[in-house]
């Protein structure tokens, strides 16, 4: 399928580079319905990828990239079960995430994160599953879900402690602070740095530079410099199932999806 | 080396300019959530756009019920 266009995202298939555009209002959050779609997109890889050298992913939605996981439908469905049952439902979803994650993360054919505004947990998961970010300088970057008392479930730990160092990694998800780009660039996260406005333009024109290589040698430094930490994403899987049971993290979720202030409940 | 009052200056400066409000229009006391409207998306890209004129990195926990231009230049100077 070379061309999608659903509820939450499209994507678009042009001259050996795929565009993936998120669209779901308010602020891209992943949820049932961005997953499935998301499905729907890796599910197209095994038809595009001969004839495909690059993939960007963006966001349509106003000063975010994506907010991250849909914690209101992530509340909501947990209130509406029973405590006992909601680490299998929580695990249902996970596994279905990290599939997605995953294919992406191994995709034969270079993905790139084009990101502007906030790029916050489940966001920035998606985005470490792509070989490179390249980041508007207002771009903002955080994994707060040691505020609410879980840990990030899309892959986010495993893939940060793969490309980045310890002393970056323990401060983003110990104080949960959001960094901008520059901070990002700085330590590793963000491969390029744009102007305001023009994350895109830069990750397209260096899409069109990495489609002039040999797909054989592409893929093959791919896989060589990308391993997939199989192994700790299993064990994240558990670990959030493990935290996300205690009644403390339903506490904090009702409390951030039933605050209509401003700024979010984040302790 | 800014004064507090030079960097509250440039805090109400960069904020009038960046909603298209009138020079003058914003006072250090003013609620910036109330007076721009703003919600916690775009009091994000605000804060990168702090940090990118002063040079510095002003952590979320730090102005965490902050909604005033004066404190919000403390914590700036602070930090300078």
């Amino acid at each position: 399928m070379k061309s999608f266009t659903g509820k939450t995202l499209r994507w678009e298939w042009r001259e050996g580079v795929i565009e993936l555009t998120l669209d779901h209002q308010p602020a891209n959050e992943i949820g049932t319905a961005m997953l499935t779609e998301l499905e729907k997109f890796v599910a197209a890889f095994g038809a595009l990828a001969p004839e495909t050298s690059v993939c960007v992913i963006s966001s349509a939605r106003k000063s975010v990239f994506s907010a991250g996981g849909d914690l209101r439908e992530l509340y909501v469905t947990a209130a509406a079960t029973a405590a006992k049952d909601r680490p299998t439902g929580v695990r249902a979803f996970l596994e279905r995430i990290h599939a997605v994650m995953n294919a992406i993360d191994e995709a034969p054919f270079v993905t790139i994160a084009a990101v502007h505004g906030a790029c916050l947990g489940g966001g920035l998961e998606l985005a470490l599953a792509c070989d490179m970010i390249i980041a508007d300088k207002m771009a903002r970057f955080a994994f707060p879900e040691l505020r609410l008392g879980f840990i990030p479930g899309f892959g986010g730990i495993p893939r940060l402690k793969r490309d980045l160092g310890n002393a970056f990694v323990r401060d983003l998800l110990f104080t949960g602070r959001t960094v901008n780009a520059t901070r990002a660039q700085a330590v590793g996260l963000v491969a390029q740095l744009a102007g305001e406005g023009e994350a895109l333009r830069i990750a397209r024109s260096t899409a069109a530079q990495i489609t002039k290589y040999d797909a054989v040698a592409r893929a093959a430094a791919k896989k060589f410099i990308k391993p997939i930490p199989r192994e700790e994403l299993r064990r994240e899987i558990d670990l959030f199932c493990e935290l996300f049971t205690r009644p403390s993290v339903m506490a904090a979720l009702k409390k951030f999806v039933e605050d209509s202030g401003p700024m979010p409940y984040l302790p | 080396m800014r004064t507090l009052e030079q960097t509250t200056q440039e805090v109400l400066d960069l904020a009038a300019t960046h909603f298209q409000l009138p020079a003058g229009s914003l006072a250090p006391g003013d609620d910036f959530f109330k007076k721009l409207g703003i919600d916690s998306l775009q009091t994000l890209e605000m804060l990168s756009r702090l940090e990118n004129h002063f040079g510095i990195e002003l952590p979320d926990y730090e102005v965490q019920g902050v909604s005033d231009f004066k404190t919000l230049a403390e914590r700036i100077q602070s930090r300078l």
